[in-house]
């Protein structure tokens, strides 16, 4: 079970916040997770407790089967790379030599540190102070530290804040350079559309709770009760449609040929097929709902229970 | 060698914002400035310039030096944290301790190389214009030293209060007032007690024991009464004085104030949330 991560029944308190309140999770290797939440979520904490900074107050956390916060900690830690939200450097120092200060912190030679800066595209400022970077160019130094040493478990707070969109497109490109490379990759994020399909899986946090984890399919079945289709129709009427569609599905028309048809998630294949029977029926498309919509479903699943 | 790597950063930031440029000015100015002054006290009489030097650089240091020592490191954990820089560094393969510890090696090597180029111009300069003997010459390093060693306390303790305070504005607030409350306050109040005690309660025993409780005091006593050419010049020496506490003595309480800072502050940034 090397590079993975686990938090079994986790409970971490900052005074009277329950930050993360019983979350049971673990990264699989060679996959890419998504912690998503908005901001208090609880995400950085889970990760912390991860880099061994903070204790969990109840339950155990586990990386490659070390507590990160005893005494084999720091073992742990020479095989992860984490790029912390907002990174900072000491702009006294050049790109190249907070490199060499921080491959050598982790027990490796400074010989691949040009092509790491390479790979996130800033080996031409390499021997310039940090202090005249850009805040993209930040952070991408915040990701070339964090490929050092070929680490198994990568870490990723919000790791595209502050770029701009071809620069985040070339972040997850980067991490789907990793996964395909064997490591485990963590992400934390607020942006929820724009790991979507960048990720294996999923973690939904709101509030030090974990709503649900697994892979996106999975998270919609468990949460979304119905499919919809958008139907492009000829000569047929709602309610004549909602009879011969299973039971508890609904039909509105929308005008200019344009039927909505929602059906029970299980009954989803049988509706498919009787309306690709239909005679009038043009066009039939279909939307998942994205992460977005999953997150807000969730979330007031969650609040309804809570009230 | 993680401890090694840290200290070794810490002074070459030093090195690159001028901390050690500035500082070596500053101590080699005023040192040679003493040197220049130093030389008329001593006239015609056939005393060692370098033994008068000793006793005018030590009392500049007591001044100075815990104030640049302080400067440099009550910004050490805190600013870090505030600068965001810190959690990065913990999330390597490094414990707590090492960062407290290679953070005070390095800002202990950034004190000697000011005080060693610093104080060593001057000595250079008396020494090419007059004849200066091995006791002197003994004096001096041993002042230089312990220049060092009391340097190396305040920058403990300026990491302490780095390392118990939530925003840099309080440590900083923090470092003056060590600084004010051993450098000016705690004689000036010794001073009012001996005065108002009338010898009644603080005995020499006592007294002894109080200045031990203040490493600039600790420092004090060592350089101008180890040595006996010093100690003349220093006003310290003289018949009526009690056998003083012995020089080894006075070490070892100046290297539990560089040690005892040094472990509360490791025991206060292992308590410390990130």
């Amino acid at each position: 079970m090397s590079g993975t991560a686990q938090w079994n029944d986790v409970t971490r308190r900052y005074g009277d916040v329950l930050a993360v309140s019983g979350v049971s999770l673990s990264l699989r290797a060679g996959e890419a997770t998504a912690l998503v939440g908005h901001n208090g979520a609880g995400k950085t904490t889970l990760i912390k407790l991860l880099l061994g900074l903070v204790r969990p107050d109840a339950g155990t956390v586990r990386v490659s089967g070390v507590d990160p916060s005893g005494a084999q900690g720091a073992q742990a830690r020479r095989k992860l790379g984490f790029l912390p939200e907002n990174v900072a450097f000491h702009g006294a120092m050049t790109g190249s030599e907070l490199m060499a200060f921080y491959a050598r912190l982790k027990g490796h030679s400074v010989r691949r540190n040009r092509e790491l800066l390479s790979l996130v595209g800033i080996a031409h400022a390499a021997d310039r102070r940090v202090s005249t970077y850009s805040k993209g160019m930040r952070q991408r130094l915040g990701i070339a530290q964090a490929l050092i040493g070929e680490p198994q478990l990568l870490l990723f707070d919000e790791p595209t804040s502050g770029l701009d969109p071809a620069s985040r497109a070339e972040v997850f490109n980067t991490i789907d350079l990793l996964r395909r490379g064997g490591a485990t990759v963590l992400v934390c994020t607020h942006a929820l559309a724009e790991v979507e399909h960048r990720v294996d899986r999923v973690a939904v946090m709101h509030r030090g709770n974990l709503l649900a984890a697994g892979t996106l399919d999975e998270l919609r079945e468990g949460v979304v009760p119905e499919a919809r289709f958008r139907l492009r129709a000829e000569g047929l009427v709602g309610e004549d449609l909602s009879t011969r569609l299973p039971a508890g599905s609904r039909c509105t028309e929308a005008g200019e040929g344009i039927v909505l048809v929602s059906v029970p998630a299980a009954e989803k294949m049988a509706a498919l097929r009787t309306l690709a029977q239909l005679p009038g029926v043009r066009d039939i498309s279909t939307a998942a709902p994205g992460l977005e919509d999953l997150y807000r479903q969730l979330v007031e699943r969650h609040e309804a229970m809570a009230a | 060698m993680s401890t090694l790597r840290i200290a070794w950063q810490e002074i070459r930031v030093g090195l690159r914002n001028r901390w050690v440029v500035a500082t070596t000015l500053l101590l080699a100015a005023l040192a040679l400035s003493l040197v220049l002054l130093g030389s008329a006290p001593s006239g015609a009489v056939q005393a060692d310039p370098l033994a008068i030097v000793v006793v005018s650089l030590a009392s500049l240091t007591i001044f100075l030096v815990p104030l640049i020592a302080l400067l440099l490191s009550f910004d050490a954990i805190v600013g870090e944290q505030e600068r965001g820089t810190l959690m990065l560094l913990l999330s390597y393969p490094v414990a707590r301790w090492q960062v407290v510890v290679g953070k005070v090696l390095g800002q202990v090597c950034i004190l000697a190389i000011a005080t060693l180029l610093g104080y060593g111009v001057a000595a250079g300069a008396l020494a090419l214009e007059s004849e200066i003997g091995a006791p002197a010459w003994n004096a001096f390093a041993a002042m230089v030293l312990t220049s060092i060693m009391l340097g190396a306390a305040f920058v403990a303790m300026g990491v302490l209060a780095s390392a118990i305070v939530r925003e840099r504005a309080t440590a900083a607030g923090l470092a003056v007032g060590v600084w004010l409350f051993f450098v000016l306050l705690y004689d000036t109040a010794l001073l009012g007690i001996l005065v108002a005690d009338q010898g009644k309660y603080v005995t020499q025993g006592v007294l002894e024991a109080l200045l031990m409780l203040n490493p600039a005091d600790v420092y004090r006593i060592f350089n101008m009464t180890a040595d006996e050419g010093v100690a003349v010049y220093s006003g310290l020496a003289g018949p009526g004085t009690a056998a003083p506490t012995p020089p080894g003595v006075l070490l070892a309480v100046l290297a539990a104030w560089v040690a005892v800072p040094l472990a509360l502050a490791i025991f206060a940034f292992r308590r410390r949330p990130v």
